[in-house]
């Protein structure tokens, strides 16, 4: 049976190729039933362009002889539309009836839902040339330092919280990391640090079995401002936070982070005290040349 | 006034030039500024190397000028050159000098608390003495009592230094 494969699978291909499901071979009907079924699942080879090219972008035969030579006579897929299809066809709502107040108005008003336009500019807005490439923020490649990994040790550079030496987690949607002191250490919260104002140590905490919650996005962790200024003027500058106030459910992830990070801190001499200490600088000491 | 010769067997360090850190044997002299030079533990094949590039050691091999490879071999590992060489201070100091500079932030850290804590034990039994000194007035055993027990500390220092 294996030896007859190879050579029934040949006069198979060839069949295909010239897409002929009339003819059948005695002996050869049951493999050309399974190519039946496979020709139903296997996607069907394009072929090449029946248009051979000119020159750029110009063909050698006309858009009718290409409908016939394509054999799209024969390629309908869909039914014409009868005349009654086309009655039956629904289009939307052109006009809605409205109720009118009052006394001797009449009850009721035909009202346009797409009305025209109020104003038409005196010259037309001239059409925009095609750009390429340029997306938006949300759609921009993130990237990071081949340094940075999860559980590095990073080194705060601004901010109030410049100098702290900080574990990392893991970066976030907009490409911030996100970054924890932990708190009982340093006092540095679970909190978003860019990329670009951190120096990565080589020190690595292994932070393989920790979960981070998965809603710890840059939503959670983006600045709440206030919008709805009805009473104007004096009362403000009131109604803006002054305070930040410490959620409780910012407690509550703080603490589940921490839990697990101190565990293996402390498996790691010395390094709760080296997360406590600062980063500075002193005489002699030149970044260039140290070693992180 | 001179102690190191250019001779033939003198082992010279190469500070610079693309073999710098490795040790040669002096096989012949070229002329005045040049030597033809073998070092086949150290990984430099026999050629002509500028003397300005060369620092003479205090090590020097038997073994008649021109002398091939195999000789000059044979001798270097006769003398254990190699061990001799790790053993000296002019060695301790390079690897020293080079285990600082690869010092990572977290090590850094480290030995400023060894070094902290070092030198506090030592002002503390400094302080003692003193006051020991002081109360007892001047006596000739306290010095010498002083330095027999800043040692112990010392070897404690480097001892940590080198694990970091």
């Amino acid at each position: 049976a294996g030896e007859k494969k190879p050579g029934e699978k040949a006069p198979r291909e060839k069949k295909r190729g010239k897409k002929k499901t009339g003819e059948k071979k005695p002996a050869e009907q049951k493999p050309s039933q399974r190519a039946v079924g496979e020709k139903k699942k296997k996607i069907k080879k394009h072929h090449a362009s029946r248009n051979p090219v000119l020159a750029r972008g110009i063909g050698r035969y006309s858009r009718s002889a290409m409908y016939v030579r394509k054999a799209l006579y024969k390629r309908k897929y869909t039914a014409p539309e009868t005349k009654i299809e086309k009655k039956k066809k629904e289009k939307p709502r052109a006009t809605i009836i409205k109720p009118v107040g009052g006394d001797k108005n009449g009850g009721s008003r035909v009202v346009k839902i797409r009305k025209m336009p109020r104003y038409y500019p005196t010259e037309d807005v001239p059409r925009k040339l095609l750009s390429h490439g340029k997306k938006p923020f949300s759609q921009h490649k993130r990237r990071l330092r081949a340094s940075i990994t999860p559980g590095t040790v990073l080194i705060l550079l601004t901010g109030r919280h410049r100098g702290k030496r900080v574990v990392f987690l893991k970066q976030l949607g907009t490409g911030l990391l996100l970054v924890t002191g932990p708190l009982v250490i340093n006092r540095v919260p679970l909190r978003r640090a860019h990329q670009k104002f951190v120096i990565a140590t080589s020190t690595k905490v292994d932070i393989s079995g920790v979960k981070i919650p998965k809603h710890l996005t840059d939503a959670y962790f983006k600045k709440k401002r206030l919008r709805k200024p009805k009473h104007q003027e004096g009362e403000i500058f009131d109604t803006e936070k002054e305070k930040y106030e410490i959620t409780e459910q910012r407690k509550s992830d703080q603490k589940a982070v921490d839990s697990q990070i101190l565990a293996r801190i402390k498996k790691v001499p010395q390094l709760r005290g080296y997360l406590r200490s600062t980063f500075c600088l002193s005489n002699g000491v030149y970044p260039h040349k140290l070693v992180f | 006034v001179f102690k190191r010769f250019v001779e033939i067997g003198r082992v010279a360090f190469i500070s610079f030039g693309p073999h710098a850190g490795k040790l040669v044997a002096i096989v012949d002299v070229i002329d005045q500024n040049r030597a033809l030079v073998d070092g086949p533990c150290s990984g430099v094949r026999r050629q002509a190397m500028p003397f300005k590039c060369m620092q003479l050691t205090d090590f020097v091999l038997k073994f008649p000028h021109s002398a091939r490879q195999k000789c000059v071999r044979l001798a270097w590992e006769k003398e254990n050159i190699n061990e001799k060489w790790a053993a000296t201070r002019w060695a301790k100091k390079i690897e020293a000098r080079e285990k600082k500079a690869k010092m990572t932030d977290f090590d850094r850290y480290k030995v400023m608390k060894a070094k902290k804590m070092r030198n506090r034990i030592i002002k503390h039994e400094m302080k003692k003495l003193q006051r020991l000194a002081s109360k007892k007035g001047k006596k000739s055993e306290k010095p010498e009592k002083s330095e027999k027990s800043e040692k112990p500390e010392k070897a404690q220092k480097s001892a940590k230094v080198q694990k970091a």
